[in-house]
């Protein structure tokens, strides 16, 4: 009964196909000496040693990981703070209200982001480039955080918190003891979360990043707007190596922590 | 309780919704009365509500609708035999990494992959059909956003499908009901949420997209998320540019009020 017939194992082999034939079209003609994307005559590595001899794409890269890491870091602090105060709060309505706040970011379209971000920076007069970036990856990240981290901090049996209490356990105590090592599976889901939204970005960054700055994702449009470059192809490889690892490295981390946790529970 | 130590908590996170949340949504609807030289004016709206600027939304729409149904139609069956696989939530993660490579590069491709040299014309002439120019058409760009936001449809609806409880598609099939019916009956309705969340997840950002119609449509198509950043960043002019944001803001909030009511409610 739960068997795949032959035409429905086919329609998912044409799905992946199509998935991922784009990506691996990318990477082939990044080894091709050509310089274009349809001619191949030869495998070089030219095109990957054009990325690291060109000190600029890789002054843009470093900024692009350094934004995501520490957005990443900031935003999964705020979040995971703000996560526990909205479940402290006892007033539902109260509570309602600031999830109500903390899913506008997350639906609203990222161009009205990216537009609305620019009035706010030129009206505080904060000028356009990293800080405005690092700042706007920050906010559209910490409403992801809060609802990674807040299924966790439901979930958990309050009655953890009364018993440390009752067994002496200070405010900080309870916070850095309990709490914190309960809801770490959530924690980390939040951070890579935002990691990943903030190297994804686009649009916002497109709106707030000034002449100067430039992240991948901006450097890329421009180099795609003036035509093909088998650079970028270089670029897609390196990306989708490191995409893989991530992801590898973050499935790991994540079964480990599950393990961990239930161990705890039982 | 906790309460104390929780409350100084919320203090960074309060500021965050004040200064990022509901600041940006105050200035988008002050800007929108603006005119370019900065004052006061109704002139954006009036503006708005004119053929061109109808028009250009009426066709955003309909671009966002197609998208959206195609994505459907090729997500929900994906989702559906998904789960139906011995490895499920491994082959799910296998649909969910394309989505984290970065947007721009999977356009990217497309522009070499729909181009007048590429492969689709190349495969096109093997049987004998002339090459053309693929790229720039309105094809190509249903094409690319449906390729991008496939993994986005499929994740909800997989999701609902899994929780599914397999008794009542059996006790379905006993009852006497065919597969169509147990599907059309049973199995769509009782996944309807997922769907809702993957249209909620397609919609509104197809109906916002810029950077695939500056890439892939040339500027044969405009959508308002083009027309917002035409304004903002080659027109200067920051009210109208604002005027279609707070439309595209009261669009998403009624696709919103129109996909997730349910679902909230059984939330609180």
């Amino acid at each position: 009964m739960n068997k795949l017939t032959s035409g429905a194992k086919v329609y998912l082999a044409i799905v992946f196909l199509i998935l991922y034939a784009p990506i691996f079209y990318l990477i082939f003609y990044s080894f091709n000496s050509g310089g274009t994307m349809n001619n191949f005559e030869s495998f070089t590595w030219e095109h990957y040693q054009a990325v690291f001899e060109d000190s600029r794409l890789l002054v843009i890269l470093i900024n692009t990981v350094i934004i995501a890491l520490l957005s990443g870091l900031i935003a999964t602090i705020i979040g995971t703070l703000g996560a526990i105060g909205i479940v402290s709060i006892r007033n539902k309505k109260m509570r309602n209200t600031l999830l109500s706040f903390n899913n506008v970011l997350i639906v609203s379209p990222d161009v009205v982001i990216g537009a609305s971000f620019l009035i706010l920076f030129t009206m505080i007069g904060v000028k356009l480039g990293f800080t405005s970036v690092l700042v706007s990856h920050i906010a559209f990240s910490i409403p992801i955080v809060v609802l990674m981290v807040l299924p966790k901090l439901l979930e958990m049996n309050t009655n953890l918190i009364d018993a440390a209490q009752d067994l002496g356990a200070s405010k900080r105590d309870v916070l850095t003891r309990v709490i914190l090592p309960y809801i770490k599976p959530g924690i980390f889901a939040g951070f890579f979360m935002a990691i990943t939204y903030s190297l994804d970005d686009f649009a916002v960054t497109f709106f707030v990043t000034g002449n100067g700055f430039s992240t991948l994702s901006v450097e890329i449009y421009s180099m795609a707007r003036a035509g093909i470059t088998l650079t970028v192809n270089a670029i897609s490889g390196i990306v989708f190596i490191a995409t893989v690892l991530i992801v590898i490295g973050y499935y790991f981390v994540t079964n480990r922590s599950k393990v961990g946790n239930t161990g705890v529970q039982e | 309780m906790t309460t104390k130590v929780s409350k100084g908590s919320l203090f960074p996170y309060v500021i965050w919704i004040a200064l990022f949340v509901i600041a940006p949504i105050l200035l988008v609807g002050y800007f929108s009365l603006l005119d370019l030289n900065g004052n006061f004016t109704l002139a954006n709206y009036v503006n708005f509500f004119k053929p061109a600027y109808l028009t250009m939304t009426l066709t955003s729409f309909w671009y966002a609708f197609l998208i959206t149904l195609f994505t459907l139609i090729v997500a929900y069956p994906t989702a559906y035999f998904l789960t139906k696989t011995k490895h499920k939530h491994l082959w799910l993660m296998f649909i969910i990494i394309p989505s984290w490579i970065n947007l721009l590069l999977k356009t990217y491709a497309f522009i070499g992959i729909f181009g007048l040299y590429g492969p689709i014309n190349a495969i096109a002439e093997v049987f004998g059909i002339e090459p053309t120019q693929i790229l720039f058409t309105d094809f190509s760009f249903i094409f690319v956003a449906v390729y991008i936001f496939i993994p986005f449809m499929i994740i909800p609806i997989f999701n609902a499908l899994d929780k599914l409880n397999p008794t009542l598609v059996y006790a379905a099939r006993d009852l006497g009901a065919s597969r169509f019916t147990t599907f059309r009956r049973v199995v769509f309705p009782l996944t309807i949420e997922g769907v809702k969340s993957g249209i909620q997840v397609t919609f509104i950002p197809a109906l916002s997209l810029f950077m695939i119609t500056r890439l892939i449509a040339g500027n044969q198509v405009i959508t308002l998320g083009t027309a917002i950043e035409q304004q903002f960043l080659v027109a200067q002019n920051w009210g109208m540019g604002s005027t279609i944001a707070v439309f595209l803001i009261i669009f998403m909030v009624i696709i919103m009020l129109l996909t997730g009511q349910k679902r909230k409610r059984g939330r609180v």
